[in-house]
Protein backbone atom coordinates (compact mmCIF):
# COMPACT_ATOMS: atom_id res chain seq x y z
CA UNK A 1 0.00 0.00 0.00
CA UNK A 2 1.52 3.29 -1.06
CA UNK A 3 0.82 6.28 1.10
CA UNK A 4 1.58 9.93 0.58
CA UNK A 5 1.51 12.37 3.47
CA UNK A 6 1.35 16.10 2.78
CA UNK A 7 2.67 18.00 5.74
CA UNK A 8 3.67 21.49 6.74
CA UNK A 9 6.16 22.87 9.18
CA UNK A 10 4.55 25.27 11.68
CA UNK A 11 5.25 27.21 14.85
CA UNK A 12 5.06 25.22 18.05
CA UNK A 13 1.60 25.85 19.52
CA UNK A 14 3.14 26.98 22.80
CA UNK A 15 4.90 29.87 21.00
CA UNK A 16 3.67 33.43 21.40
CA UNK A 17 3.14 35.27 18.15
CA UNK A 18 4.90 38.57 17.52
CA UNK A 19 4.26 40.79 14.52
CA UNK A 20 6.91 42.95 12.87
CA UNK A 21 6.06 45.13 9.87
CA UNK A 22 2.83 43.28 9.21
CA UNK A 23 4.53 39.90 9.28
CA UNK A 24 4.75 37.21 11.92
CA UNK A 25 8.26 37.25 13.35
CA UNK A 26 9.97 33.86 13.25
CA UNK A 27 12.91 34.92 15.41
CA UNK A 28 13.83 32.22 17.86
CA UNK A 29 10.59 30.32 17.30
CA UNK A 30 10.55 26.56 17.67
CA UNK A 31 9.19 24.73 14.62
CA UNK A 32 7.31 21.47 14.57
CA UNK A 33 5.33 19.35 12.14
CA UNK A 34 1.81 20.79 12.10
CA UNK A 35 0.08 18.66 14.78
CA UNK A 36 -2.80 17.60 12.49
CA UNK A 37 -0.30 16.55 9.80
CA UNK A 38 1.49 14.53 12.46
CA UNK A 39 -1.69 12.52 13.06
CA UNK A 40 -1.86 11.92 9.29
CA UNK A 41 1.77 10.80 9.25
CA UNK A 42 1.31 8.47 12.21
CA UNK A 43 -1.73 6.89 10.56
CA UNK A 44 0.19 6.36 7.32
CA UNK A 45 3.07 4.69 9.15
CA UNK A 46 0.66 2.37 11.00
CA UNK A 47 -0.99 1.37 7.72
CA UNK A 48 2.40 0.65 6.19
CA UNK A 49 3.38 -1.45 9.19
CA UNK A 50 0.21 -3.46 8.74
CA UNK A 51 -0.09 -3.77 4.98
CA UNK A 52 3.43 -3.11 3.74
CA UNK A 53 4.27 -0.56 1.07
CA UNK A 54 5.83 2.83 1.35
CA UNK A 55 5.21 6.20 3.00
CA UNK A 56 6.32 9.34 1.19
CA UNK A 57 6.24 12.65 3.06
CA UNK A 58 5.83 15.77 0.92
CA UNK A 59 6.23 19.37 1.96
CA UNK A 60 6.63 22.78 0.39
CA UNK A 61 9.03 25.10 2.13
CA UNK A 62 12.51 26.55 2.49
CA UNK A 63 15.69 24.77 3.64
CA UNK A 64 14.34 24.99 7.16
CA UNK A 65 11.47 22.61 6.32
CA UNK A 66 14.00 19.82 5.82
CA UNK A 67 14.02 19.25 9.58
CA UNK A 68 10.28 18.47 9.50
CA UNK A 69 10.95 15.87 6.80
CA UNK A 70 13.83 14.39 8.82
CA UNK A 71 11.44 13.98 11.74
CA UNK A 72 8.93 12.30 9.43
CA UNK A 73 11.62 9.93 8.18
CA UNK A 74 12.72 9.23 11.76
CA UNK A 75 9.14 8.37 12.71
CA UNK A 76 8.98 5.85 9.89
CA UNK A 77 8.39 7.49 6.52
CA UNK A 78 10.48 5.92 3.75
CA UNK A 79 10.98 8.84 1.39
CA UNK A 80 10.57 12.57 1.47
CA UNK A 81 10.04 15.32 -1.08
CA UNK A 82 10.86 18.97 -0.43
CA UNK A 83 9.55 21.51 -2.91
CA UNK A 84 11.99 24.32 -2.27
CA UNK A 85 11.40 27.09 -4.78
CA UNK A 86 10.03 30.53 -3.98
CA UNK A 87 8.24 30.65 -7.31
CA UNK A 88 6.08 27.80 -6.05
CA UNK A 89 5.14 29.41 -2.74
CA UNK A 90 1.72 31.04 -2.56
CA UNK A 91 -1.79 30.76 -1.21
CA UNK A 92 -3.88 27.58 -0.98
CA UNK A 93 -4.63 27.68 -4.71
CA UNK A 94 -0.92 27.64 -5.54
CA UNK A 95 -0.07 25.08 -2.86
CA UNK A 96 -2.64 22.56 -4.09
CA UNK A 97 -1.56 23.00 -7.74
CA UNK A 98 2.05 22.33 -6.73
CA UNK A 99 1.14 19.35 -4.54
CA UNK A 100 -0.93 17.94 -7.40
CA UNK A 101 2.05 18.25 -9.74
CA UNK A 102 4.24 16.39 -7.23
CA UNK A 103 1.75 13.62 -6.48
CA UNK A 104 0.26 13.07 -9.96
CA UNK A 105 3.02 10.83 -11.27
CA UNK A 106 3.41 8.85 -8.09
CA UNK A 107 1.78 5.54 -7.43
CA UNK A 108 -0.55 6.02 -4.45
CA UNK A 109 -3.49 4.32 -2.77
CA UNK A 110 -4.11 6.81 -0.02
CA UNK A 111 -3.12 10.45 0.51
CA UNK A 112 -3.21 11.81 4.04
CA UNK A 113 -2.92 15.29 5.45
CA UNK A 114 -3.98 17.29 8.47
CA UNK A 115 -7.44 18.82 8.33
CA UNK A 116 -5.91 22.23 8.88
CA UNK A 117 -2.66 23.89 9.84
CA UNK A 118 -2.38 25.53 13.23
CA UNK A 119 -0.74 28.62 11.72
CA UNK A 120 -2.75 29.73 8.70
CA UNK A 121 -5.75 27.57 9.56
CA UNK A 122 -7.17 27.62 6.04
CA UNK A 123 -8.17 23.97 5.91
CA UNK A 124 -8.04 24.03 2.13
CA UNK A 125 -4.92 22.58 0.55
CA UNK A 126 -5.68 18.89 1.15
CA UNK A 127 -9.26 19.08 -0.10
CA UNK A 128 -8.25 21.15 -3.12
CA UNK A 129 -5.60 18.55 -3.87
CA UNK A 130 -8.27 15.81 -3.91
CA UNK A 131 -10.26 17.82 -6.46
CA UNK A 132 -7.14 18.47 -8.56
CA UNK A 133 -6.50 14.71 -8.63
CA UNK A 134 -10.19 13.92 -9.13
CA UNK A 135 -10.32 11.53 -6.19
CA UNK A 136 -12.81 11.61 -3.28
CA UNK A 137 -11.90 12.86 0.17
CA UNK A 138 -13.12 12.59 3.73
CA UNK A 139 -12.35 15.54 5.95
CA UNK A 140 -11.51 15.63 9.67
CA UNK A 141 -11.44 11.92 10.38
CA UNK A 142 -11.02 10.33 13.81
CA UNK A 143 -10.90 6.67 12.73
CA UNK A 144 -9.76 4.83 9.63
CA UNK A 145 -10.14 1.21 8.59
CA UNK A 146 -8.88 -0.16 5.31
CA UNK A 147 -9.88 -3.55 3.93
CA UNK A 148 -8.82 -4.49 0.42
CA UNK A 149 -10.02 -1.63 -1.70
CA UNK A 150 -12.56 -0.33 0.79
CA UNK A 151 -12.20 2.30 3.49
CA UNK A 152 -14.50 2.95 6.43
CA UNK A 153 -13.85 6.19 8.27
CA UNK A 154 -15.35 8.14 11.10
CA UNK A 155 -15.52 11.86 10.61
CA UNK A 156 -15.98 14.54 13.25
CA UNK A 157 -18.96 16.75 12.39
CA UNK A 158 -19.28 19.41 15.04
CA UNK A 159 -19.08 16.82 17.77
CA UNK A 160 -21.20 14.16 16.06
CA UNK A 161 -19.63 11.24 14.23
CA UNK A 162 -20.38 10.34 10.62
CA UNK A 163 -19.46 6.82 9.53
CA UNK A 164 -18.47 6.98 5.87
CA UNK A 165 -17.63 4.28 3.33
CA UNK A 166 -15.59 4.80 0.22
CA UNK A 167 -12.94 3.23 -1.96
CA UNK A 168 -9.26 3.71 -2.66
CA UNK A 169 -7.70 5.84 -3.93
CA UNK A 170 -8.90 8.53 -1.57
CA UNK A 171 -7.56 11.51 0.34
CA UNK A 172 -8.29 11.82 4.04
CA UNK A 173 -7.52 14.65 6.44
CA UNK A 174 -6.77 13.91 10.07
CA UNK A 175 -8.55 15.37 13.07
CA UNK A 176 -7.35 15.11 16.64
CA UNK A 177 -8.30 11.78 18.21
CA UNK A 178 -7.26 9.72 15.16
CA UNK A 179 -4.18 8.38 16.96
CA UNK A 180 -1.38 9.25 19.32
CA UNK A 181 1.74 10.03 17.24
CA UNK A 182 4.91 8.22 18.26
CA UNK A 183 8.16 9.89 19.16
CA UNK A 184 11.02 9.12 16.79
CA UNK A 185 13.23 6.36 18.24
CA UNK A 186 16.99 6.69 18.35
CA UNK A 187 17.53 4.00 15.68
CA UNK A 188 14.79 5.75 13.69
CA UNK A 189 16.71 9.02 13.89
CA UNK A 190 19.93 7.30 12.82
CA UNK A 191 18.20 5.58 9.90
CA UNK A 192 16.52 8.81 8.83
CA UNK A 193 19.91 10.35 8.14
CA UNK A 194 20.45 7.87 5.35
CA UNK A 195 17.00 8.11 3.82
CA UNK A 196 16.66 10.23 0.68
CA UNK A 197 15.06 13.67 0.53
CA UNK A 198 14.25 14.64 -3.02
CA UNK A 199 14.43 18.38 -3.60
CA UNK A 200 12.28 19.79 -6.40
CA UNK A 201 12.21 23.09 -8.30
CA UNK A 202 9.64 24.46 -10.73
CA UNK A 203 11.57 22.96 -13.65
CA UNK A 204 11.18 19.47 -12.17
CA UNK A 205 7.39 19.73 -12.13
CA UNK A 206 4.80 19.94 -14.86
CA UNK A 207 3.53 23.36 -13.81
CA UNK A 208 2.95 26.51 -15.79
CA UNK A 209 4.15 29.28 -13.48
CA UNK A 210 1.80 31.79 -15.15
CA UNK A 211 -1.19 29.64 -14.23
CA UNK A 212 -0.54 28.87 -10.58
CA UNK A 213 -0.03 32.29 -9.00
CA UNK A 214 -1.92 33.14 -5.81
CA UNK A 215 -5.54 34.21 -6.17
CA UNK A 216 -5.53 36.03 -2.85
CA UNK A 217 -3.18 38.43 -1.15
CA UNK A 218 -2.37 39.14 2.48
CA UNK A 219 -2.57 42.88 3.05
CA UNK A 220 -1.73 43.03 6.72
CA UNK A 221 -1.30 40.95 9.86
CA UNK A 222 -1.99 42.36 13.28
CA UNK A 223 -2.21 41.26 16.88
CA UNK A 224 -5.68 41.11 18.42
CA UNK A 225 -6.72 44.12 20.48
CA UNK A 226 -5.52 43.84 24.08
CA UNK A 227 -8.20 42.75 26.50
CA UNK A 228 -9.14 45.21 29.18
CA UNK A 229 -7.71 44.50 32.58
CA UNK A 230 -9.99 42.10 34.41
CA UNK A 231 -11.09 41.95 38.03
CA UNK A 232 -10.51 39.30 40.63
CA UNK A 233 -13.60 39.36 42.84
CA UNK A 234 -13.16 39.66 46.60
CA UNK A 235 -15.00 38.57 49.75
CA UNK A 236 -16.60 35.31 50.82
CA UNK A 237 -17.19 32.84 47.99
CA UNK A 238 -20.98 33.24 48.12
CA UNK A 239 -20.60 37.04 47.94
CA UNK A 240 -18.31 36.65 44.96
CA UNK A 241 -20.79 34.38 43.23
CA UNK A 242 -23.60 36.91 43.89
CA UNK A 243 -21.51 39.72 42.48
CA UNK A 244 -20.51 37.71 39.43
CA UNK A 245 -24.12 36.86 38.61
CA UNK A 246 -25.07 40.54 38.95
CA UNK A 247 -22.21 41.63 36.70
CA UNK A 248 -23.05 39.06 34.04
CA UNK A 249 -26.75 39.87 34.05
CA UNK A 250 -25.98 43.30 32.68
CA UNK A 251 -23.75 41.92 29.92
CA UNK A 252 -25.13 38.64 28.67
CA UNK A 253 -28.54 37.62 27.40
CA UNK A 254 -29.56 34.49 29.28
CA UNK A 255 -32.77 33.93 27.41
CA UNK A 256 -31.08 31.79 24.82
CA UNK B 1 -23.38 48.04 -11.21
CA UNK B 2 -22.98 46.14 -7.98
CA UNK B 3 -21.82 42.63 -7.29
CA UNK B 4 -24.14 39.67 -7.43
CA UNK B 5 -23.67 37.50 -4.35
CA UNK B 6 -24.60 33.85 -3.79
CA UNK B 7 -25.06 32.98 -0.13
CA UNK B 8 -25.41 29.43 1.13
CA UNK B 9 -28.14 29.18 3.76
CA UNK B 10 -27.46 26.12 5.87
CA UNK B 11 -30.19 24.08 7.53
CA UNK B 12 -29.50 21.93 10.56
CA UNK B 13 -31.98 19.99 12.69
CA UNK B 14 -34.88 21.32 10.63
CA UNK B 15 -34.12 24.98 11.13
CA UNK B 16 -31.95 27.59 9.45
CA UNK B 17 -28.66 28.02 11.22
CA UNK B 18 -28.14 31.47 12.69
CA UNK B 19 -24.87 31.84 10.85
CA UNK B 20 -26.86 31.88 7.60
CA UNK B 21 -28.24 35.29 8.62
CA UNK B 22 -24.76 36.45 9.57
CA UNK B 23 -23.51 35.50 6.12
CA UNK B 24 -26.38 37.50 4.59
CA UNK B 25 -25.27 40.43 6.70
CA UNK B 26 -21.73 40.04 5.29
CA UNK B 27 -23.21 39.97 1.77
CA UNK B 28 -25.10 43.20 2.45
CA UNK B 29 -21.83 44.94 3.35
CA UNK B 30 -20.20 44.21 0.03
CA UNK B 31 -22.90 43.72 -2.65
CA UNK B 32 -22.92 47.39 -3.65
CA UNK B 33 -26.44 47.09 -5.06
CA UNK B 34 -25.94 43.70 -6.71
CA UNK B 35 -28.45 40.90 -6.23
CA UNK B 36 -28.13 38.73 -3.13
CA UNK B 37 -29.37 35.19 -3.72
CA UNK B 38 -29.69 32.75 -0.84
CA UNK B 39 -29.34 29.10 -1.80
CA UNK B 40 -31.44 26.52 0.06
CA UNK B 41 -30.86 22.80 -0.43
CA UNK B 42 -33.54 20.18 0.08
CA UNK B 43 -37.31 20.36 0.50
CA UNK B 44 -37.60 23.21 2.97
CA UNK B 45 -40.70 25.04 4.23
CA UNK B 46 -41.59 28.40 2.64
CA UNK B 47 -41.07 30.05 6.00
CA UNK B 48 -37.32 29.56 5.55
CA UNK B 49 -37.42 31.62 2.36
CA UNK B 50 -39.38 34.33 4.19
CA UNK B 51 -36.85 34.35 6.98
CA UNK B 52 -33.93 34.65 4.56
CA UNK B 53 -35.69 37.48 2.76
CA UNK B 54 -36.34 39.39 5.97
CA UNK B 55 -32.63 39.08 6.80
CA UNK B 56 -31.54 40.54 3.48
CA UNK B 57 -31.83 38.03 0.61
CA UNK B 58 -33.27 39.50 -2.62
CA UNK B 59 -34.11 36.05 -3.91
CA UNK B 60 -34.11 32.50 -2.65
CA UNK B 61 -32.88 29.74 -4.92
CA UNK B 62 -34.49 26.49 -3.90
CA UNK B 63 -32.59 23.44 -5.08
CA UNK B 64 -34.42 20.25 -4.31
CA UNK B 65 -32.95 16.86 -5.09
CA UNK B 66 -33.13 13.68 -3.05
CA UNK B 67 -29.33 13.62 -2.83
CA UNK B 68 -29.37 17.04 -1.15
CA UNK B 69 -31.58 15.97 1.76
CA UNK B 70 -28.48 15.16 3.78
CA UNK B 71 -24.90 16.19 3.29
CA UNK B 72 -22.39 14.43 1.09
CA UNK B 73 -19.32 16.10 -0.38
CA UNK B 74 -20.04 15.07 -3.95
CA UNK B 75 -23.73 16.00 -3.99
CA UNK B 76 -23.18 19.44 -2.51
CA UNK B 77 -20.15 20.16 -4.67
CA UNK B 78 -21.90 19.09 -7.87
CA UNK B 79 -25.04 21.06 -7.05
CA UNK B 80 -23.03 24.17 -6.29
CA UNK B 81 -20.99 23.86 -9.47
CA UNK B 82 -24.28 23.89 -11.45
CA UNK B 83 -25.52 26.92 -9.54
CA UNK B 84 -22.32 28.91 -10.03
CA UNK B 85 -22.16 28.00 -13.73
CA UNK B 86 -25.76 29.09 -14.16
CA UNK B 87 -25.75 32.28 -12.07
CA UNK B 88 -22.12 33.31 -12.51
CA UNK B 89 -22.03 35.49 -9.37
CA UNK B 90 -19.05 37.68 -8.58
CA UNK B 91 -19.13 36.73 -4.90
CA UNK B 92 -19.83 33.44 -3.08
CA UNK B 93 -20.25 33.47 0.70
CA UNK B 94 -20.82 30.47 2.97
CA UNK B 95 -20.89 29.78 6.67
CA UNK B 96 -17.69 28.28 8.07
CA UNK B 97 -19.41 25.11 9.28
CA UNK B 98 -18.46 21.44 9.06
CA UNK B 99 -20.27 21.00 5.73
CA UNK B 100 -18.97 24.12 4.04
CA UNK B 101 -15.43 23.56 5.36
CA UNK B 102 -15.71 20.19 3.62
CA UNK B 103 -16.91 21.18 0.17
CA UNK B 104 -15.96 24.87 -0.26
CA UNK B 105 -12.25 24.13 -0.94
CA UNK B 106 -13.22 21.49 -3.54
CA UNK B 107 -15.61 23.89 -5.18
CA UNK B 108 -12.93 26.60 -5.23
CA UNK B 109 -10.47 24.18 -6.82
CA UNK B 110 -13.04 23.23 -9.44
CA UNK B 111 -13.74 26.89 -10.21
CA UNK B 112 -9.99 27.66 -10.19
CA UNK B 113 -10.60 30.50 -7.78
CA UNK B 114 -9.25 31.71 -4.47
CA UNK B 115 -11.00 31.06 -1.19
CA UNK B 116 -10.61 32.92 2.07
CA UNK B 117 -11.86 30.73 4.90
CA UNK B 118 -12.95 31.37 8.49
CA UNK B 119 -13.49 35.13 8.20
CA UNK B 120 -14.52 37.09 11.26
CA UNK B 121 -15.06 40.40 9.48
CA UNK B 122 -15.48 41.85 6.01
CA UNK B 123 -15.41 45.46 4.91
CA UNK B 124 -14.84 47.64 1.89
CA UNK B 125 -11.47 49.40 2.21
CA UNK B 126 -10.38 51.80 -0.56
CA UNK B 127 -12.88 50.17 -2.88
CA UNK B 128 -11.60 46.64 -2.24
CA UNK B 129 -13.31 43.86 -0.32
CA UNK B 130 -11.08 43.08 2.63
CA UNK B 131 -11.63 39.99 4.76
CA UNK B 132 -10.26 39.62 8.28
CA UNK B 133 -9.50 36.18 9.61
CA UNK B 134 -7.68 34.77 12.61
CA UNK B 135 -4.33 33.05 12.17
CA UNK B 136 -2.49 30.98 14.77
CA UNK B 137 -5.97 30.24 16.15
CA UNK B 138 -6.52 33.87 17.08
CA UNK B 139 -3.07 34.77 18.37
CA UNK B 140 -3.05 37.18 15.41
CA UNK B 141 -5.34 38.38 12.62
CA UNK B 142 -4.80 38.57 8.91
CA UNK B 143 -6.37 40.95 6.39
CA UNK B 144 -6.69 39.39 3.01
CA UNK B 145 -8.26 40.17 -0.36
CA UNK B 146 -8.93 38.34 -3.58
CA UNK B 147 -6.76 39.59 -6.44
CA UNK B 148 -8.06 37.47 -9.29
CA UNK B 149 -11.28 35.68 -10.15
CA UNK B 150 -14.37 35.13 -8.05
CA UNK B 151 -14.52 36.36 -4.50
CA UNK B 152 -15.20 33.31 -2.35
CA UNK B 153 -15.13 33.26 1.44
CA UNK B 154 -16.50 31.36 4.43
CA UNK B 155 -17.70 33.29 7.48
CA UNK B 156 -17.15 32.10 11.04
CA UNK B 157 -20.30 31.89 13.19
CA UNK B 158 -20.89 34.43 15.98
CA UNK B 159 -18.76 37.25 14.57
CA UNK B 160 -20.57 39.37 11.99
CA UNK B 161 -23.89 40.42 13.56
CA UNK B 162 -27.00 39.60 11.56
CA UNK B 163 -29.13 42.58 10.46
CA UNK B 164 -32.42 43.61 11.98
CA UNK B 165 -35.36 41.74 10.53
CA UNK B 166 -37.21 43.61 7.80
CA UNK B 167 -40.61 41.96 7.30
CA UNK B 168 -41.73 44.40 4.61
CA UNK B 169 -39.68 42.65 1.94
CA UNK B 170 -41.41 40.35 -0.53
CA UNK B 171 -40.12 36.82 -0.86
CA UNK B 172 -39.09 35.66 -4.32
CA UNK B 173 -38.38 31.99 -4.80
CA UNK B 174 -36.78 30.45 -7.83
CA UNK B 175 -36.66 26.70 -8.16
CA UNK B 176 -33.70 25.12 -9.83
CA UNK B 177 -33.03 21.57 -10.95
CA UNK B 178 -29.59 20.05 -10.75
CA UNK B 179 -28.09 16.78 -11.91
CA UNK B 180 -26.17 14.79 -9.37
CA UNK B 181 -24.06 11.89 -10.53
CA UNK B 182 -22.14 9.33 -8.52
CA UNK B 183 -21.58 9.86 -4.82
CA UNK B 184 -18.15 8.47 -3.95
CA UNK B 185 -18.34 8.80 -0.17
CA UNK B 186 -21.43 7.27 1.39
CA UNK B 187 -22.60 8.22 4.88
CA UNK B 188 -23.61 4.93 6.54
CA UNK B 189 -24.49 6.23 9.96
CA UNK B 190 -24.48 9.35 12.08
CA UNK B 191 -23.65 8.83 15.74
CA UNK B 192 -24.98 11.76 17.70
CA UNK B 193 -22.53 12.44 20.45
CA UNK B 194 -23.18 16.15 20.75
CA UNK B 195 -26.95 15.72 20.96
CA UNK B 196 -27.11 16.29 24.70
CA UNK B 197 -25.41 19.63 24.31
CA UNK B 198 -25.18 22.73 22.18
CA UNK B 199 -22.70 22.89 19.31
CA UNK B 200 -19.49 24.62 20.44
CA UNK B 201 -18.89 26.70 17.33
CA UNK B 202 -22.25 28.47 17.47
CA UNK B 203 -22.75 28.49 21.24
CA UNK B 204 -23.40 31.87 22.83
CA UNK B 205 -22.24 30.59 26.21
CA UNK B 206 -19.58 27.97 26.91
CA UNK B 207 -18.77 26.33 30.23
CA UNK B 208 -15.34 24.80 29.94
CA UNK B 209 -13.33 22.51 32.20
CA UNK B 210 -9.62 21.83 32.62
CA UNK B 211 -7.42 19.54 34.66
CA UNK B 212 -9.03 21.04 37.76
CA UNK B 213 -12.18 18.94 37.18
CA UNK B 214 -10.01 15.97 38.23
CA UNK B 215 -12.17 13.16 36.83
CA UNK B 216 -14.74 12.47 34.11
CA UNK B 217 -17.44 12.78 36.81
CA UNK B 218 -15.95 16.17 37.66
CA UNK B 219 -17.58 17.49 34.50
CA UNK B 220 -21.06 16.88 35.96
CA UNK B 221 -21.38 20.21 37.83
CA UNK B 222 -20.20 21.98 34.65
CA UNK B 223 -22.84 20.17 32.59
CA UNK B 224 -25.51 21.18 35.10
CA UNK B 225 -24.49 24.83 34.84
CA UNK B 226 -24.44 24.54 31.05
CA UNK B 227 -27.93 23.02 31.04
CA UNK B 228 -29.31 25.91 33.06
CA UNK B 229 -27.65 28.49 30.80
CA UNK B 230 -28.38 26.69 27.51
CA UNK B 231 -24.63 26.59 27.08
CA UNK B 232 -22.22 24.19 25.40
CA UNK B 233 -19.57 22.31 27.36
CA UNK B 234 -15.93 22.62 26.31
CA UNK B 235 -12.60 21.48 27.68
CA UNK B 236 -8.91 22.24 27.69
CA UNK B 237 -6.32 19.93 26.19
CA UNK B 238 -5.27 18.94 29.70
CA UNK B 239 -8.74 17.60 30.45
CA UNK B 240 -8.89 15.74 27.11
CA UNK B 241 -5.39 14.27 27.45
CA UNK B 242 -6.30 13.07 30.94
CA UNK B 243 -9.37 11.41 29.33
CA UNK B 244 -11.89 13.28 31.46
CA UNK B 245 -13.78 13.99 28.24
CA UNK B 246 -13.82 13.46 24.49
CA UNK B 247 -11.40 15.28 22.17
CA UNK B 248 -14.37 16.71 20.31
CA UNK B 249 -14.79 19.11 23.24
CA UNK B 250 -11.24 20.45 23.10
CA UNK B 251 -10.86 24.20 22.72
CA UNK B 252 -7.50 25.61 21.73
CA UNK B 253 -5.01 25.92 18.92
CA UNK B 254 -5.46 22.22 18.37
CA UNK B 255 -9.17 21.72 18.83
CA UNK B 256 -11.92 24.24 18.34
CA UNK B 257 -11.59 27.99 18.26
CA UNK B 258 -14.59 29.68 19.84
CA UNK B 259 -15.87 33.21 20.30
CA UNK B 260 -18.98 33.02 22.50
CA UNK B 261 -20.56 35.95 24.34
CA UNK B 262 -19.59 34.32 27.62
CA UNK B 263 -16.83 31.82 28.35
CA UNK B 264 -16.68 30.32 31.83
CA UNK B 265 -13.32 28.60 32.40
CA UNK B 266 -13.42 26.19 35.34
CA UNK B 267 -10.20 24.71 36.65
CA UNK B 268 -8.32 25.76 33.51
CA UNK B 269 -4.85 27.18 34.10
CA UNK B 270 -4.64 28.89 30.72
CA UNK B 271 -1.82 27.41 28.63
CA UNK B 272 -0.99 29.54 25.57
CA UNK B 273 -2.44 26.97 23.22
CA UNK B 274 -5.77 27.01 25.10
CA UNK B 275 -5.90 30.82 25.30
CA UNK B 276 -5.49 30.94 21.51
CA UNK B 277 -8.77 29.08 21.12
CA UNK B 278 -10.92 31.25 23.37
CA UNK B 279 -9.33 34.60 24.15
CA UNK B 280 -11.50 36.38 21.58
CA UNK B 281 -14.64 35.51 23.54
CA UNK B 282 -16.59 38.60 24.53
CA UNK B 283 -16.64 38.01 28.29
CA UNK B 284 -14.35 35.57 30.05
CA UNK B 285 -14.94 34.32 33.58
CA UNK B 286 -12.22 32.28 35.27
CA UNK B 287 -12.69 30.04 38.29
CA UNK B 288 -9.47 28.55 39.58
CA UNK B 289 -7.89 27.64 42.92
CA UNK B 290 -4.51 29.02 41.87
CA UNK B 291 -4.46 32.85 41.98
CA UNK B 292 -1.35 32.80 39.78
CA UNK B 293 -3.02 30.87 36.93
CA UNK B 294 -2.46 32.69 33.60
CA UNK B 295 -6.17 32.40 32.79
CA UNK B 296 -6.75 35.32 35.22
CA UNK B 297 -4.61 37.56 32.98
CA UNK B 298 -7.23 37.48 30.25
CA UNK B 299 -10.37 37.01 32.36
CA UNK B 300 -12.80 39.88 32.78
CA UNK B 301 -13.97 38.45 36.08
CA UNK B 302 -12.12 35.98 38.23
CA UNK B 303 -13.01 33.95 41.28
CA UNK B 304 -10.14 32.37 43.16
CA UNK B 305 -11.73 29.27 44.63
CA UNK B 306 -12.67 25.64 44.30
CA UNK B 307 -14.78 25.04 41.20
CA UNK B 308 -16.69 22.27 43.00
CA UNK B 309 -17.88 24.89 45.46
CA UNK B 310 -18.32 27.83 43.08
CA UNK B 311 -19.95 26.17 40.05
CA UNK B 312 -22.94 24.61 41.91
CA UNK B 313 -23.57 27.99 43.58
CA UNK B 314 -23.57 29.68 40.18
CA UNK B 315 -25.95 27.05 38.84
CA UNK B 316 -28.35 27.64 41.74
CA UNK B 317 -28.30 31.43 41.31
CA UNK B 318 -28.84 31.32 37.57
CA UNK B 319 -31.63 28.79 37.99
CA UNK B 320 -33.48 31.22 40.23
CA UNK B 321 -32.98 34.17 37.90
CA UNK B 322 -34.05 32.28 34.80
CA UNK B 323 -37.11 30.82 36.57
CA UNK B 324 -38.06 34.32 37.66
CA UNK B 325 -37.73 35.63 34.10
CA UNK B 326 -39.84 32.79 32.81
CA UNK B 327 -42.68 33.32 35.27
Amino acid sequence: MNLIVCLKQTFDTEEKVNIENGKVSEDGAKFIINPYDEYALEEAIRLKERFGGEVTAVTIGTDQAESALRTALAMGADKAVLVNDERLFGDEFTTSKVLAAVVKDKDYDLILSGYMSVDNGGGQSGLRLAEELDIPHVNAITKLEVQDNQVVVERDVEGDIEVIESNLPILITAQQGLNEPRYPSLPGIMKAKRKPIEELKAEDLAVDLDQIGSKTKIIDQVLPPKRQEGRILQGEINEQVNELVQLLQGEVNFNG
Amino acid sequence: MGRDVIVFAEVKNESLRNVSFEVLSAAKRIHDGGKITAVLFGDQPDSFADQLTSYGADEVLSVNHEQLESYTTDAYTQAFISIIEDKNPEVILMPHTASCKDFAPRLAAHLSCGLITDCTDVNIESGNIVFTRPIYAGKAFQKREVIEGKIFATIRPNNIPSRDIDNSRTTKIEEMKVDIKDIRTVVKEVVQKASDGVDLSEAKIIVSGGRGVKTAEGFEPLKELADVLGAAVGASRGACDAEYCDYSLQIGQTGKVVTPDLYIACGISGAIQHLAGMSNSKIIVAINKDPEAPIFDIADFGIVGDLFEVVPMLTEQFKQIINKQAS
